[in-house]
C-alpha cells in the first residue's frame, strides 16, 4: 500500500493543511519510509482479538449530564484571534458560486 | 540549609537560567524570586507547613498555567495565555509550590530529542552536545541542572522517563488515570500521561501524592484514593518478584548498559527481591502499533488548532483558505508529518489494514503485561533507552528517532505506570533503569526505588 502524490494531497485537504509542491513530493517519500515499517503489522494473526477500546478504568464514570463550570481567569478576547459581541469571528464560507467556480 | 531556603536559593537561579546557552526554559515568572520570599513570609505567618511550601516548580510548557504562556513548543501557539490552570498545576500552588518557568520540549510533545521546538533545542546539561531527550526535555534538564527539584513533563510514548534517563534524574510516568490531563493539551489522548521529574525518588514521589487523584473535570481520571507514596522509602525488598524481560535486554543491546541493568538487579536481589527471567512477547512491535495509534488521536486532537478560537491565525482564501494558512504556517515538519500520517491511517480503506490492526496488537501487548503481572511478578524492571544520550542532529531519519522509545512505549500502550532513575553513567554520560508495575501500584514501584537509589548512593551518578 504506497502512499501517491494524490494520496498527499488528498490527506493535507482532509487535515487542512496548505502544502508547497516540494513539500508535498517529499512527504510522499517520508510516509511510505515510516509506512514500510508497520507492514509487519499484517503479519501478525490476531484473529478473533479485540481492538483495544479503554485502558485503566473498566467502565466509564457517570456524572450529572452538566459540564463543571471552569471559570476563566483571563476574558476571551485576550486569546481569542477575532472576538466581538460574543462571538468568535472567521471568514466568509464559501457561497454557492464560489463552489462552482473551484470546481 | 532547610527546605524552604534552600527553595529560596534555587529561585535565585531562575534570573540566570538563559545565561547558559542550554535553552532549557521557555518562558519564566520575572517575579520568581519575589514570589519565594512571599511564599516564605506567608509560610511564617501561617506557621503550618504545606507540602510544597516554598518548593519551585518547572511545568512542561504544553500544561496550562495562568500566569505563563502555554505554547507547547509551537508557533502555533506563540503565546498563548491560558484562562485556566491545570488540575495537575493547581494542585501544585495549593500545596505550596511556585511556578516558576514553562519549559522547552518538541513541539506538540512529538519527538524524543527536543530538536523539534520551534524556540531551538534544549541541551543536555551534563554534555550540552547532546540532547536531552524528549519531549519533556526542558523539565528533565531544569532538574539535571539544577534549576528546581521538581517538574512537570507529559508523556504519550515515553517522554518523561526518556529524557529522565538521558539527563541522570528520576522520571515517572504514574498509571493511566492517577493524574488528572485537564489542562494537559491532548496529543494523543489514549496514551496522554502526566509525569514528574525529580532529583531524586523522593522529591518525584512528593511531587506524584501532590498532583496525583480524582478530577470530574477529567473523565479519563480514576476515582481511587491516592496512597501515601512517600510511606514507600520504608517498603523492603523481601519477596518481591522482579521480572526482567528477554525482549528489552536484546544480543545488539549496549553492553555497558547491559551491565550497569545487570549490577541494579543484583542490588535488588541482595536486597531480598527475586529477580524472575519473563517474557513480553509482543514488545517488538510497540513502535509499529505506536506509531500508528499515536498520529491517529494527534490528526483528530490538532484539528482544534484553526485559527479561530485561540492562538495564530493567517488569513487566507475565505474560511477553508484561513484554516491551511494557519495550520501550514503554525506546525513545524515533525507536527505536519504526523497530523498527514494519522489522517491516513484513519482514512477511507486503510482504516482496517493500519488503525484497527494495531489497536488489536496494543490489546496483545497489553496482555502480555497482564499475563505477567497475574503469574507473580510485581514488578518488571529494563533499561530505559538502548542508548545514553546522543548528539544534538545525530538522527535525521523520522523512523530511526523513533526506535530511542522501544523500551518505554510499551508502558504507554498499556497504561501501566513506569520510571527511570539513575543507575549509573557510561563514558560519562548517565544511564537510566526502569521499574514497571501493575496498574495503580505505583507505591509498590516507588518503594524499589527508594530502595535502589539508596543502595547505588554515589554509583548512580558514576
Amino acid at each position: 500500500m504506497a502512499v501517491t502524490l494524490d494520496d498527499v494531497r488528498h490527506i493535507a485537504a482532509l487535515a487542512r493543511l496548505g502544502l508547497s509542491d516540494d513539500r508535498a513530493h517529499a512527504l510522499v517519500g517520508e510516509l511510505n519510509g515510516i509506512l514500510a515499517h508497520m507492514d509487519v503489522l499484517s503479519k501478525v494473526d490476531t484473529t478473533g482479538v479485540e481492538p483495544l477500546t479503554g485502558i485503566g478504568l473498566s467502565t466509564t464514570p457517570l456524572r450529572e449530564d452538566r459540564g463543571p463550570a471552569i471559570p476563566l481567569v483571563h476574558p476571551i478576547e485576550t486569546f481569542a484571534p477575532k472576538f466581538e459581541d460574543g462571538f468568535f469571528l472567521v471568514p466568509r464560507l464559501a457561497t454557492h458560486e464560489d463552489a462552482s467556480d473551484a470546481s | 540549609m532547610s527546605r524552604a531556603t534552600e527553595s529560596l536559593a534555587l529561585a535565585r537561579r531562575i534570573g540566570a537560567f538563559d545565561r547558559d546557552g542550554l535553552n532549557i526554559l521557555l518562558h519564566a515568572a520575572d517575579d520568581a524570586l519575589r514570589r519565594a520570599e512571599r511564599a516564605l513570609d506567608e509560610r511564617r505567618d501561617r506557621g503550618a507547613a504545606l507540602a510544597m511550601d516554598g518548593i519551585p516548580v518547572v511545568v512542561k510548557d504544553n500544561i496550562a498555567t495562568t500566569d505563563l504562556p502555554t505554547s507547547c513548543g509551537s508557533n502555533i501557539l506563540g503565546g498563548y495565555l491560558s484562562p485556566y490552570d491545570a488540575t495537575a498545576v493547581a494542585k501544585l500552588r495549593d500545596a505550596g509550590a511556585l511556578i516558576v518557568a514553562k519549559s522547552n520540549m518538541d513541539e506538540f510533545a512529538m519527538g524524543s530529542s527536543n530538536e523539534n521546538s520551534a524556540y531551538g533545542p534544549a541541551r543536555n546539561p551534563v554534555d550540552p552536545t547532546r540532547v536531552p531527550g524528549g519531549s519533556s526535555g526542558g523539565s528533565a534538564a531544569a532538574v539535571a541542572a539544577g534549576i528546581v527539584p521538581i517538574a512537570l513533563g507529559s508523556e504519550t510514548g515515553g517522554s518523561v522517563r526518556q529524557p529522565a534517563a538521558f539527563c541522570g534524574v528520576v522520571g515517572v510516568k504514574p498509571t493511566y488515570g492517577r493524574v488528572s490531563r485537564f489542562g494537559l493539551v491532548a496529543f494523543a489522548s489514549s496514551l496522554d500521561h502526566i509525569g514528574v521529574f525529580g532529583k531524586t525518588v523522593d522529591d518525584a514521589a512528593l511531587g506524584l501524592e501532590v498532583i496525583a487523584g480524582h478530577d470530574p473535570r477529567d473523565a479519563t481520571s480514576a476515582p481511587r484514593d491516592v496512597p501515601a507514596y512517600r510511606d514507600a522509602a520504608r517498603g523492603a525488598l523481601t519477596g518481591v518478584v522482579i521480572g526482567k524481560p528477554k525482549e528489552y535486554f536484546p544480543a545488539d543491546l549496549d553492553p555497558r548498559i547491559r551491565e550497569r541493568c545487570e549490577t541494579a538487579l543484583e542490588i535488588m536481589r541482595s536486597l531480598g527481591a527475586e529477580i524472575r527471567d519473563v517474557s513480553l512477547p509482543h514488545t517488538d512491535l510497540a513502535i509499529e502499533v505506536y506509531y500508528i495509534v499515536a498520529p491517529a488521536e494527534a490528526s483528530s486532537n490538532l484539528a482544534r488548532f484553526d485559527g479561530v478560537r485561540y492562538g495564530l491565525r493567517r488569513d487566507g482564501d475565505g474560511l477553508r483558505g484561513m484554516y491551511e494558512a494557519t495550520r501550514s504556517s503554525g506546525f513545524g515538519p515533525e507536527v505536519t508529518r504526523r497530523i498527514l500520517l494519522g489522517t491516513y491511517v484513519l482514512s477511507a480503506g486503510y482504516y482496517d489494514a493500519y488503525y484497527r490492526k494495531a489497536q488489536q496488537v496494543r490489546t496483545l501487548i497489553a496482555e502480555d503485561f497482564a499475563k505477567v503481572f497475574a503469574s507473580g511478578v510485581h514488578l518488571l524492571f529494563t533499561p530505559t533507552t538502548p542508548t545514553p544520550a546522543f548528539p544534538l542532529g545525530a538522527k535525521s531519519d523520522p523512523y530511526e528517532m523513533y526506535l530511542s522509545d522501544i523500551f518505554t512505549v510499551t508502558a504507554n500502550l498499556a497504561g501501566v505506570p513506569a520510571m527511570s532513575l539513575p543507575i549509573g553513567r557510561v563514558g560519562g554520560l548517565p544511564v537510566g533503569g526502569q521499574l514497571l508495575a501493575p496498574h495503580f501500584d505505583e507505591r509498590q514501584m516507588l518503594a524499589a526505588a527508594y530502595a535502589l537509589e539508596r543502595t547505588l548512593g554515589e554509583e548512580a551518578h558514576r
